[in-house]
């Protein structure tokens, strides 16, 4: 089953608190990841193949430049998920 | 049909020594901030890296491999006529023929070891341990001298910002013997070359004939530059943080290891985020050496596992008959693991 928009921030949440230990509420549709959340380029890369696992979907290298925050994320995951 | 007489081997093959060499001049990341804009907070964050070896004119890819081997073969407790074959894993040995492995195996004072190079970028490593396992088994040399060497300085174009700060020199080498328990494992190794674009040299040498060199690009001063290892860093970082993870866990379960079991993980030293990455998914628990050499070191492709195996062990971080997974992987793309014995 398709997860929700905010089943898929919950998710995302989860995989950047994982990640770069950033507390779960702070992560909102708004938040740039690199500007707001501590995400670099690298840590995006582990935060991209966590969510491709938890959510079903293939994102690209070439797209993972234009997901700057958890709102383009979310959106790309609601369009390209199984 | 004629009966053809097998060969007769040893039941099993261990490491039985580790040599390393690093060049003398030590390169602080101040001295990459000349030719790129960067920083060394940039570069320690996204890398690791803090300082690498240059290697000068003198320090060849045979002198480095001579003098890792001489401490390896010492270590071993053998001397250099015993050794049945040299194998040297290397991207950055620059004539193309003969291989660097008979100069190597003469100047040692082997008594005519066979000798041949091996192309296997990062993973090199591995796929020397994996032949010289197969040698002693089978028979072919009771024991192997097994070199990772490279001047990727050579290689480096460090006015690239995505690459000059990362490669490194050294050489390291083992030595390869018979056994009576099994101290080297099954290896899982392969190659992806669908992705063989992913890391690669710039230029190949054939566009450097005379006559085509107009159509070469040029650097900042105006010559021709050099060859260079490119890459598509995030490609290359997504894969090894996800796929070789899984190859090191199907190493461990090959060996019937558990993370439990393991004293120590030698990663290959491309990036100390690729380690970290493999530490957490892989679940290894806090009583695990981890090497972090790059630090130090930077990325030395087929020397970076049995450099960091030999500081691990001279440091005390890491002893003999500590059980260690050791895990390659690079250009080709190509990939090895296993889990052995440190010696
Ligand atoms: C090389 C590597 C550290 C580069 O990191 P990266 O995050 O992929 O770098 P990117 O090129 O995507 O750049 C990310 C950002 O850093 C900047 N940047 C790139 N290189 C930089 C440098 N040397 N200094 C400062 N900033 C740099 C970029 O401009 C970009 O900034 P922007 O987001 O504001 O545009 C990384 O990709 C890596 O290590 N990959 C694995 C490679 C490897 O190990 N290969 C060998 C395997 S054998």
């Amino acid at each position: 089953m398709a997860a929700t928009q905010e089943e898929i921030v919950a998710g995302l949440a989860d995989i950047v608190n994982e990640i770069a230990g950033i507390p779960v509420e702070d992560v909102q549709l708004d938040k740039s990841f690199t500007d707001d959340l501590d995400v670099d380029s690298l840590s995006m890369v582990e935060v991209v193949v966590a969510a491709e696992e938890r959510f079903d979907v293939k994102i690209p290298d070439d797209d993972v430049k234009n997901l700057k925050t958890v709102g383009d994320a979310t959106e790309y995951i609601l369009k390209h998920q199984a | 049909m004629s009966k053809i007489r097998p060969s007769k081997g040893a039941p099993y093959a261990r490491i039985l020594g580790v040599g390393g060499y690093r060049p003398t001049r030590v390169v602080p990341n101040e001295v990459i901030l000349e030719k790129i804009d960067s920083s060394d907070e940039w570069i320690r964050s996204r890398s690791g890296i803090e300082t690498r070896h240059w290697a000068s004119p003198e320090e060849t890819v045979a002198a480095m491999s001579i003098e890792a081997s001489g401490k390896a073969i010492a270590a071993a407790g053998i001397t250099a006529e015993q050794i049945g074959a040299v194998v040297v894993a290397t991207v950055s040995h620059f004539s193309q023929t003969p291989a660097v492995a008979t100069e190597i195996a003469d100047k040692l004072g082997t008594d005519r070891a066979a000798a041949f190079d091996v192309s296997a970028g990062c993973a090199g490593f591995g796929y020397g341990l994996t032949l010289a396992k197969g040698m002693v088994t089978e028979g072919s040399a009771e024991y192997v001298l097994v070199i990772g060497v490279e001047r990727l300085s050579d290689l480096t174009d460090l006015e690239d910002r995505a690459t000059a700060f990362l490669f490194g020199d050294g050489a390291g080498a083992v030595v390869v013997g018979p056994s009576d328990e099994p101290h080297i494992g099954p290896t899982v190794w392969g190659s992806e070359g669908d992705k063989a674009e992913t890391i690669k040299q710039t230029i190949p040498w054939n566009e450097y004939r005379i006559g085509d060199l107009g159509s070469l690009p040029l650097d900042s001063a105006g010559n021709v530059k050099f060859p260079a290892i490119t890459q598509e860093g995030q490609a290359v970082f997504r894969w090894a943080v996800f796929e070789m993870a899984k190859v090191a866990q199907q190493a461990l379960d090959a060996a019937g290891i558990t993370p439990d079991d393991l004293d120590v993980f030698i990663p290959h030293q491309a990036n100390v985020r690729i380690i970290d990455s493999m530490v957490k998914t892989l679940k290894l628990p806090e009583h695990v050496t981890v090497a972090r050499d790059i630090r130090t070191t930077g990325n030395t492709s087929a020397a970076s596992i049995p450099l960091a195996m030999e500081r691990l062990l001279a440091s005390g971080e890491a002893k003999s008959g500590d059980t260690a997974l050791v895990i390659g992987f690079g250009a080709g793309l190509v990939y090895a693991a296993t889990v052995v014995t440190l010696p």
